[in-house]
């Protein structure tokens, strides 16, 4: 399709209910009351000239090109800031307003480089179009006058340039950062003349700028433009598709010159981002097209060998000749699959679909097994669904938002401006975290409270929390007898009522006073409550139960079923929640139903055509596990990378190195290629069809924009291993994957790529109940019937601190980088962020002799690693913290086998360690530069990727 | 697993169940196990049982000893 240019209604939509009937140039046009009188206009078909009008932000009323004549009212309002009344007439087109808007552009164009045949803008330029529109002829004052046209440029950002010469002063970059990011880094200094946009700190890149676009997304003219759009001129086409980062699932417009990405938009009409965009989106692709990814197959005999590239016949055909090789001599259950929340649901389903049909166990897992899975269990035990409550807009509702765990501007920035403008407007904050995340306090936000608890305890918070909640009477009794199983509610009133769990037995153990719990609780139980959730949450020992002790709090204070409230994990990858809704689990098939399940097992065996196994297989750590004691040999891994991402990383590449054949589908020789046989070169989110869900529950399209790099799409690799495995799969387009999904999954029935591409996303459950989907979960009921209280006790981590290792490390994520960095890493990205560090208190740091920027070793009873030293009151004395971005810090050798009693989750977020100078890299360092060296060979390459 | 994360995982399990009423916690852990892990680790939970199960508290050893 051509460039697609959503219609821009200069200001935002008005939500009220009441209807006023107004005229425009003679047109009858009915809005709802608080429109302006420029958006009826838009909405009567009249345009009106603007300039720092857009309708993502409030009117301003600065540019004076939009003025307007109206009967009966002296002179010529802004047509922005008028609203609209009953029986106005407005006149938009007058010889008065022309000369007016004439004049206006007169003195814009005479302090304005005439360039417009050779600026970047040229085509994609409001004034000019302006220009165009008033009649522009001549400018009276000439060109000779003070002007702004020698200023200096901008160009510290990697990936937009300020030219100020360009500059009207509109502040439309201004309030966007403002108004949409919320982040508030630029500025209008000066007054009158010298009035000009301005970073703190000099320029963009030192500035508090988070680079999300927004700016460059407002300017009207070629201030502030994309440097790939300098290089590359204007697209000529767009392909609406659906980012590859973050849980967000921020819809985009791929702006394409031929097969080449000139840059990428965030869409207007996108659901999950309405048009807003973080830096990873909307600049950070530059990996799809890097010189590292590998573009042919390759095989090896030995992880030793140097990789032989081959036909895509050889490559697939000696991995299938292998898995039958290792299960005929050992046994059917001795290989398995792993596939990723960065792989669409039709991939993921495939993979599972492989594993079950094709290698005839149940030895599946995805990722979402070291990140989200207690969010599973606990929300399936208590509500009866595996996913969150609420979309996204539903924060817009919220009165009060509890942040646990989670630290959404750098993990889920669009949606935490989202959230930041809900609380400029005036919704409470509390934050649970021993962080001091952003969010606490930050440009026109504040936390009312930060409950900065020892990492490790939070069961033991949020059951003090609901120990207020319960003995001060703030239960919602209406809704748990009408909602709630009785019996189970009893139990768990008693239990938490329990002097064991109040705020003041606790604060000794959660690091917590017992005042602010108190505090906290009770602002919790007041109007709309809704909880957001990220890993501090689930990679605990105790995951599972503290997903229950959420539900739980939700439920007892009737905070579930409506717009506003909810409980809301935040999911890390892209499709965490789809790659779980697909089946990749080892337990269950599509939709969370049990392999044991007869009924739903035969459905799928007929329509598969095999008996499938009714036991569950193993997850990925009890793969390895059984690697590592030799009754499993062969694993198929699509676009995850366990070497890096996984706890224990010694234990991971033991299992791995265990194997007999590894293979690796992924765009890059990540961390465990190191360790595989074969190599099958996938494709980025930009060369495949495919839907991802966001934590949102919401299915967006991923649409093909060039053609697959390697030559195959993902779901085609899967289909060709399955195939020469003898299982036959027969796809013409992941259409038909869905088709199958919708057929087997009763909350998926109503969904169909015809269904996406009419309605644009879709949030399941959508079937015949809820035929276009369900953006809130719960209203009047429980997906399970009744929601189920659950006894969450308090049982403190084995994993300790003591002489030997006094701090706990816990580990986290930055916003430039996104989780293994294999994407990111292969970016701009990193001049934000270029190796992981370790923060560590003032207090910490100065009894270990440590200073800012020291490199000093981090060791725990699993491994140690080398990094440099943030020294940072962020951080709480006892705790450091640090990133798992870059593999040659290797963070996951620290961590531990310890994990989730429920699911296995890993506990990341708790390792007992010891801090200490150091001179040099950590051996564990030493022999992984030196084992990736060996390892990646390939024959006649003549260089390692 | 090695015995002592296998263990562990299983007393982990009972310590959730733990909070429940005796018989109700002993087939929740009971059925956990059956849902969750796969055969190879049941086998060996049952071997580890039938050598004595040390280290494994009441409630885990109760219910594994129910596993099919």
């Amino acid at each position: 399709m051509p460039v697609i240019k959503e219609v821009d209604y200069g200001t935002p939509l008005s939500i009220a209910k009441t209807l006023v009937t107004l005229e425009i140039d003679g047109k009858p046009i009915t809005v709802p009351s608080g429109t302006s009188v420029m958006r009826a206009a838009v909405e009567a078909g009249v345009q009106v000239p603007k300039l720092c009008a857009t309708d993502n932000m409030e009117a301003f009323g600065s540019c004076r090109l939009c003025l307007v004549e109206i009967e009966g009212r002296r002179g010529t309002p802004a047509s922005c800031t008028t609203p609209a009344e009953p029986g106005m007439k407005v006149r938009t087109q007058t010889p008065k307003l022309a000369k007016l808007r004439r004049g206006v552009m007169e003195l814009y164009i005479s302090d304005h480089p005439l360039d417009c045949l050779t600026c970047a803008a040229n085509g994609d330029c409001e004034l000019q179009d302006m220009a165009g529109v008033v009649g522009l002829r001549e400018v009276r004052y000439g060109y000779d006058g003070a002007n702004h046209l020698q200023a200096a440029k901008d160009e510290s950002n990697p990936y937009f340039t300020f030219d100020p010469a360009k500059c009207i002063v509109c502040s439309r970059c201004v309030r966007a950062c403002e108004e949409v990011q919320g982040t508030f880094a630029l500025t209008i200094e000066g007054r009158g003349f010298e009035s000009k946009v301005a970073a703190g700190n000099h320029n963009f890149l030192d500035s508090e700028c988070v680079s999300c676009g927004a700016c460059v997304q407002a300017c009207p003219t070629a201030t502030l433009v994309e440097k790939s759009v300098i290089e590359q001129g204007q697209a000529e086409h767009s392909v609406l598709t659906t980012c590859a980062y973050c849980g967000v699932g921020c819809s985009f417009k791929a702006e394409m010159k031929g097969n080449e990405v000139v840059r990428m938009v965030p869409f207007k009409d996108g659901k999950a981002n309405h048009g807003h965009s973080c830096v990873k989106g909307r600049f950070a692709w530059g990996y799809t097209t890097h010189k590292d990814r590998i573009l042919k197959p390759m095989i090896r005999a030995k992880t030793t060998d140097p990789w032989q590239e081959v036909s895509w016949e050889e490559a697939i055909g000696y991995a299938a000749s292998e898995f039958k090789r290792i299960q005929a001599k050992y046994g059917q259950d001795s290989i398995g699959g792993i596939t990723s929340s960065r792989c669409t649901n039709e991939e993921s389903y495939l993979v599972q679909k492989l594993i079950r049909a094709a290698f005839g166990n149940n030895n599946t897992d995805t990722c979402a097994r070291v990140c989200h899975s207690p969010t599973g269990y606990g929300l399936n035990a208590t509500f009866g669904t595996s996913a969150g409550t609420q979309d996204f807009d539903s924060v817009d509702h919220a009165d009060v938002i509890m942040v646990i765990g989670a630290n959404p501007t750098d993990a889920h920035p669009v949606f935490a401006s989202q959230m930041k403008r809900r609380l400029r407007e005036g919704a409470r904050l509390i934050v649970i975290d021993p962080r001091q995340i952003d969010l606490v306090k930050m440009p026109h936000v504040e936390a009312s409270h930060h409950l900065a608890l020892r990492p490790g305890t939070n069961v033991a918070v949020m059951n003090a929390i609901s120990h207020v909640i319960v003995t001060e009477g703030l239960v919602d009794e209406t809704f748990v007898k009408d909602f709630c199983e009785t019996e189970a509610f009893e139990r768990w009133r008693k239990f938490v009522a329990a002097e064991r769990n109040s705020p003041e037995t606790m604060a000794p153990i959660t690091g917590v006073p017992a005042a602010d719990i108190r505090a906290a609780a009770r602002l919790y139980a007041t109007g709309n409550g809704a909880i957001y959730y990220g890993l501090g949450v689930t990679e605990h020992a105790q995951g599972s139960t503290m997903v229950m002790a959420l539900a739980n709090l939700a439920m007892a204070t009737g905070n579930l079923g409506r717009p506003g409230v909810g409980v809301n994990p935040l999911r890390g990858q892209n499709n965490v929640q789809g790659s779980c809704d697909m089946g990749a689990f080892p337990h269950e098939f599509t939709g969370y139903r049990h392999v044991s399940n007869e009924g739903v097992r035969r459905s799928f065996e007929q329509d598969w055509g095999v008996t499938l196994r009714a036991d569950p297989g193993l997850r990925i750590s009890n793969m390895l596990d059984a690697a590592v004691e030799g009754t499993f040999k062969g694993l198929y891994v699509q676009g995850e990378d366990i070497a890096q991402s996984d706890p224990n990383t010694k234990h991971v590449t033991a299992g791995l190195a265990a194997m007999e054949c590894v293979v690796i589908q992924d765009m890059f020789l990540n961390e465990t290629a190191m360790y595989a046989h074969v190599f099958l070169p996938g494709s980025s989110f930009l060369e495949k069809d495919g839907t991802f869900t966001n934590a949102e529950r919401r299915l967006g399209m991923v649409r093909k924009a060039i053609p697959p790099t390697a030559g195959l799409a993902d779901w085609e690799i899967t289909m060709a291993l399955s195939n020469a495995l003898g299982y036959p799969m027969h796809y013409n387009h992941p259409s038909e994957i869905m088709d199958e999904i919708a057929r087997l999954t009763p909350t998926f029935a109503g969904v169909s790529y015809q269904k996406l591409d009419e309605l644009g996303s879709i949030q399941w459950p959508c079937n015949e109940k809820a035929p276009e989907g369900t953006p809130v979960m719960h209203i009047g009921g429980f997906a399970r019937g009744k929601g189920r209280f659950m006894v969450t006790e308090f049982v403190a981590t084995d994993e300790r601190t003591s002489g030997r290792f006094p701090l706990i490390l816990t580990t986290g994520r930055i916003l430039s980088q996104y989780n293994v960095g294999a994407q990111t890493r292969r970016t701009e990205n990193n001049i934000w962020h270029h190796e992981d560090v370790l923060e560590i208190h003032p207090f910490d740091a100065e009894n270990r002799g440590i200073r800012d920027g020291d490199l000093v070793a981090i060791a725990s009873r699993a491994g140690e690693t080398t990094l440099r030293a943030d020294v940072t009151e962020r951080i709480q004395p006892g705790v450091v913290y640090t990133t798992f971005h870059h593999p040659v810090t290797g963070a996951n050798v620290l961590t531990t086998e310890f994990s989730d009693w429920a699911t296995s989750c890993p506990e990341y977020k708790v390792t007992a360690v010891e801090v200490r100078l150091a001179k040099r890299m950590s051996e564990w360092q030493e022999h992984y530069l030196e084992t990736r060296r060996q390892t990646t060979q390939i024959q006649g390459a003549g260089a390692t990727k | 697993m090695n015995s002592e994360l296998m263990v562990h995982s299983a007393n982990q399990i009972a310590q959730f169940f733990a909070s429940y009423p005796h018989e109700e916690g002993v087939a929740g852990v009971a059925d956990h196990i059956q849902k969750f892990w796969e055969k190879r680790m049941r086998q060996q939970l049952r071997e580890y049982i039938a050598q004595g199960g040390s280290g494994l508290n009441e409630l885990a050893l109760e219910a594994a000893k129910r596993l099919g």
